[in-house]
């Protein structure tokens, strides 16, 4: 290693550990915040207390909302996760023409401005007369999730050895069930990563449900703004703080199980 | 008709693939929900208030002061979020490639965990380190280096820094999968055959890990065009950007005929950057065939 190597690779661990710092800062300030005795954002905080935990309690609505985007996320993600799947299954052992195009288009909602599928799904539905806000939430939630299903996917299946089932069938297992033994625990990890990451896209979705929502159908992020537009007081960082600590369990869980480095392919 | 049984039954109609029927939900959905929707926008964009065919919205846009600096202010703020997340995502995602064992899941967690937590939220919590009173100033004060408060929040400086925080993990992610998939020896090799550390730089490391680079810019800057929460938090009315706008207009305004123009000016931003990202990778993985 030359000097010139050692510099560089002493700046690339220095801005590592810098961009590692900057990336925690909102969640360490959020953490801080839930802790403050105090009902403005000071910090450090005066002193510490757990009253906006209690006060979470006594936000019947924000728990309303809670549950609205957990239901939405839950049913939208199993959704995605059957319907994504085939689809992959499409891209990846299709031999028809238009295989990439089929790729490109079912990933790209991904890349399109959400607040432009929200305004397009927003006339669209009220041309269709679709006024249910709960039903078009639903449907605007599955658009956002299969995409994360879908290419996670097809990177799992292109890895995936298809002979496996050629083998278990040889020795003796019916197609369906060499199916269910043999490529379901193949992509186990595939389905578990990419139903986290649009389970988590969904539940933190804004730009296109704003659009969708009526008075009695808010899910958490539209009430958290309109909460922290109205009366911001460190309540939202309590539930946030309640969130974080959730996603370190599940992270943790997920580091033992698939692996944190299997998690991000 | 029995011709016709005949034919269907013919070598040249048995090559239709049944995979073709998997994907035929997830086509239906998107269709139903993704193109047609945006196809009806686009066309709506091209309509004037009576429905008569017109590029009046069009002219509108490309004519107002106002619009025509929220676009070139949106650009900008894009370009330099994708910027500041490429100077600090690049080697990072080096250190990330040849960390081992505790340190490695260190800097994993801090790439996965805030991923988890809701922009919201991250948004806020940066509202709150701008604040006049808040932790830069208390500290810069405190030391002496300013004596009154800087104005930070309602920056875009101070919007930059949030979004590139925010999307930091999309832009080393891409890059570090790349990284993993070199050979390790090509450095050395390089080194060995007298090529200083630019040259090894420059036309070994660099070339290898552009389709990250490309992959993770594009993304990111598709996601900093059209950003919404993030600079409704934290730069506010003062400097409206296009999603803002788009906003604005269908939830208070009422004016869709600009919300919809707005809006297909934006998804043609986003299309370009997704287009002209997949030309690039192609090039890129045909030269390295």
């Amino acid at each position: 290693m030359t000097l010139t190597d050692r510099i560089a690779t002493t700046v690339s661990w220095l801005i590592a550990l810098f961009a590692c710092i900057y990336l925690l800062t909102p969640l360490i300030i959020t953490v801080i915040v839930s802790f403050t005795s105090s009902t403005v954002y000071t910090l450090p905080p005066p002193d510490w207390s757990l009253r906006w935990y209690e006060s979470m309690a006594r936000k019947p609505d924000l728990l309303a909302a809670l549950w609205l985007s957990v239901n939405l996320a839950v049913i939208s993600t199993v959704v995605a996760l059957v319907v994504g799947t085939l689809a992959s299954l499409a891209i990846v052992r299709g031999r028809f023409r238009g295989r990439e195009a089929l790729a490109t288009f079912t990933v790209s909602p991904l890349m399109m401005p959400g607040l432009v599928i929200g305004v397009a799904l927003l006339q669209f539905f009220r041309e269709l007369g679709l006024r249910d806000a709960y039903w078009s939430l639903l449907l605007a939630h599955i658009v956002i999730t299969l995409p994360y299903v879908v290419r996670t996917l097809v990177a799992a299946l292109e890895k995936f050895d298809f002979s496996l089932i050629d083998a278990a069938q040889t020795l003796g297992l019916p197609y369906p069930k060499a199916i269910l033994k043999v490529l379901v625990p193949g992509l186990a990890p595939a389905f578990l990563t990419s139903g986290m990451f649009a389970f988590l896209a969904s539940m933190d979705n804004y730009p296109i449900s704003i659009f969708l929502t009526d008075a009695w159908n808010k899910t958490l992020p539209i009430k958290m703004l309109q909460y922290l537009e109205e009366a911001p007081d460190p309540t939202i960082a309590a539930i946030s703080t309640g969130l974080i600590a959730l996603a370190l369990v599940a992270l943790i869980v997920g580091s033992r199980t698939v692996g944190l480095n299997r998690m991000i392919q | 008709m029995s011709h016709a049984a005949a034919k269907t039954a013919s070598p040249a109609g048995r090559t239709r693939d049944p995979f073709l029927l998997l994907a035929v939900p997830s086509l239906l959905l998107l269709g139903m929900l993704f193109a047609l929707p945006i196809a009806f926008l686009l066309l709506k964009s091209f309509r004037d208030a009576d429905g008569a065919l017109s590029v009046a919205g069009y002219i509108a846009f490309f004519s107002d002061p106002y619009m025509l600096t929220a676009l070139r202010r949106t650009i900008v703020i894009a370009f330099e979020t994708t910027l500041l997340t490429l100077v600090l995502g690049y080697p990072t995602a080096f250190a990330l490639a040849r960390a081992r064992g505790f340190v490695q899941t260190c800097i994993l967690i801090a790439m996965i965990l805030p991923l988890s937590v809701g922009v919201i939220v991250k948004a806020f919590a940066w509202s709150i380190v701008f604040r006049s009173d808040g932790v830069i100033n208390k500290t810069l004060l405190g030391l002496g280096i300013i004596d009154e408060p800087l104005r930070l929040l309602f920056t875009e400086t101070a919007l930059v820094i949030g979004a590139a925080n925010i999307f930091l993990p999309f832009m080393v992610l891409p890059i570090y999968a790349v990284i993993r998939q070199i050979n390790p020896n090509l450095g050395p090799a390089a080194a060995t055959l007298g090529a200083g550390p630019f040259f090894r730089f420059f036309r070994v490391t660099l070339p290898l890990t552009l389709p990250g680079v490309v992959a993770g810019a594009a993304f990111v800057f598709s996601m900093a065009v059209s950003m919404y929460v993030i600079p409704n938090l934290i730069v506010g009315e003062r400097s409206q950007m296009l999603s803002m706008l788009i906003a604005r207009s269908f939830l208070y305004l009422r004016d869709e005929q600009m919300g919809s123009t707005m809006s297909a000016v934006l998804l043609v931003i986003a299309a370009m950057i997704v287009i002209a990202s997949s030309i690039i990778l192609k090039r890129l993985s045909g030269r390295q065939a």
